[in-house]
């Protein structure tokens, strides 16, 4: 059946390159492996998804088309959700009932972004990406601190779906119960946050947390370990979009992925010694120098 | 009303067991693939030296540029060791899908009517998603 001795030899000679080569090819997958593990690092101090790093920093500095670098944002913050997923889901902390109702609704318009994103014209996604990030800066920006769970009032449709639970705190040995509230303004939330994810292959940790913890009531913990679950459902949807259209190269995808994940390895050990407060911010100024760069891109200003 | 610590439910319990087994095993198997690329053991479709010609392209120039197949084509190409790869990715992406395969009888024999619902719903947007339907 498959085979490789049957297959269409490479039609390289009939095309002309899109570019000079001047450096010799593994630079650049050296380069990315470098630069996403020190992504890994960051993303896990500063608790932010690799994924909102990675696709404006990558498509800001290499030389990839935004295509394969959003399809490679989108993968690897599904490689790193897959991964933490069983012991979140194991320890009780994260909720596969909780994550299943949003996750759906996420799906959705995370294909459906993907697919929109492959008819909009390369530099207006670029600008698009660059208006999007800065956005989300503002939302880091203004994120209020996380609060102390107090209870919540439950509405119909979570009543109806059971959306309530406990876990056990393994820093404080107590019980934490939860319940969510605002279901359907969390709908809306993960719709968008879907749509925003599949169209540029930002992950979605960014904005899962704020909307679950802060606009669901779910409490912090939870509302973490909960956003990986969903995250590596609603990922899965705009992933397969990514693959059938052609849009995945190997060699930017793989490095990628090994890199973000050994540096949040590293990362998760650095968490104790270094200050999250004062990363958050160098964070915020990372992305805001993305953010632009993406935007001047896109508007033909800084090519 | 009573609530159970998540950790207990069957159907967490489960998910999280084929979550563990299929990302440990899609992980490991798209590192050894990208071994046997970079090695060139596996001729690729696409010679690694004459990728930055072309990965600057859109997805769509870089597939008709390189004749490398959309869709499902790929499949017909796994002797090169690009597409092998690819492959790989594929199987990390298959994981979700596969745990929720699994999940939706467990629901039906729970007689948790609302959440196999859900449950199926999801699966059918994954399997549109990855059948290229959803694409048209």
């Amino acid at each position: 059946m498959l085979v490789g001795a049957a297959a269409p030899e490479f039609a390289l000679a009939a095309t002309p390159p899109a570019s000079p080569v001047i450096s010799p090819w593994w630079v650049w997958p050296l380069a990315l492996f470098l630069a996403t593990f020190l992504i890994g690092i960051v993303a896990v101090l500063a608790g932010v998804g690799g994924g909102v790093l990675f696709v404006p920093i990558v498509s800001g500095l290499f030389p990839f088309h935004l295509d394969f670098v959003r399809s490679a944002g989108l993968l690897l913050a599904l490689a790193g959700a897959i991964s933490a997923g069983p012991g979140l889901l194991a320890s009780g902390m994260a909720s596969l009932r909780l994550a299943m109702p949003f996750a759906l609704i996420g799906s959705v318009f995370s294909m459906v972004g993907a697919l929109v994103s492959f008819t909009v014209p390369a530099d207006v996604m670029q600008a698009l990406l660059g208006i999007t990030i800065m956005l989300i800066v503002l939302l880091m920006w203004r994120a209020r601190k996380p609060e102390t769970y107090a209870g919540s009032r439950r509405d119909r449709i979570a009543v109806a779906l059971g959306l309530a639970g406990v876990y056990l705190d393994p820093v404080t040995g107590r019980d934490i119960d939860w319940r969510v509230q605002h279901t359907l303004a969390g709908f809306a939330a993960f719709a968008i946050i879907g749509l925003v994810g599949g169209m540029f292959g930002l992950g979605a940790g960014w904005a899962n947390v704020p909307a679950l913890h802060l606009l669901l009531g779910v409490p912090l913990k939870g509302a973490i370990a909960t956003s990986n679950i969903v995250m590596s459902i609603v990922n899965t949807s705009a992933a397969w979009i990514y693959i059938e259209r052609g849009a995945v190269l190997p060699m930017i995808v793989t490095p990628s992925v090994i890199g973000v994940m050994l540096g949040a390895k590293i990362g998760a050990r650095l968490l104790h010694r270094l200050h999250a407060a004062v990363l958050h911010r160098i964070v915020i100024v990372v992305l805001l120098l993305a953010g632009s760069r993406a935007m001047l891109k896109g508007f033909g200003l800084w090519n | 009303m009573s609530v159970t610590a998540d950790s207990a439910l069957p159907e967490q319990r489960i998910y999280a067991r084929w979550l563990a087994a299929g990302s440990h095993s899609s992980l490991a198997l798209l590192a050894v693939l990208f071994v046997v690329y970079l090695t060139g053991v596996v001729p690729p479709l696409v010679p690694v030296a004459e990728l930055p010609n072309y990965w600057g392209l859109s997805a769509a120039h870089y597939a008709a540029a390189t004749g490398t197949p959309t869709g499902w084509r790929w499949l017909e190409l796994l002797g090169r060791s690009d597409v092998m790869n690819l492959a790989g990715i594929a199987c990390v992406a298959l994981v979700t899908p596969v745990c929720f395969a699994r999940l939706v009888p467990e629901f039906v024999r729970q007689r948790e009517s609302m959440f196999a619902a859900i449950a199926l719903m999801e699966l059918w947007i994954l399997v549109l998603a990855a059948s290229g339907l959803a694409a048209g």
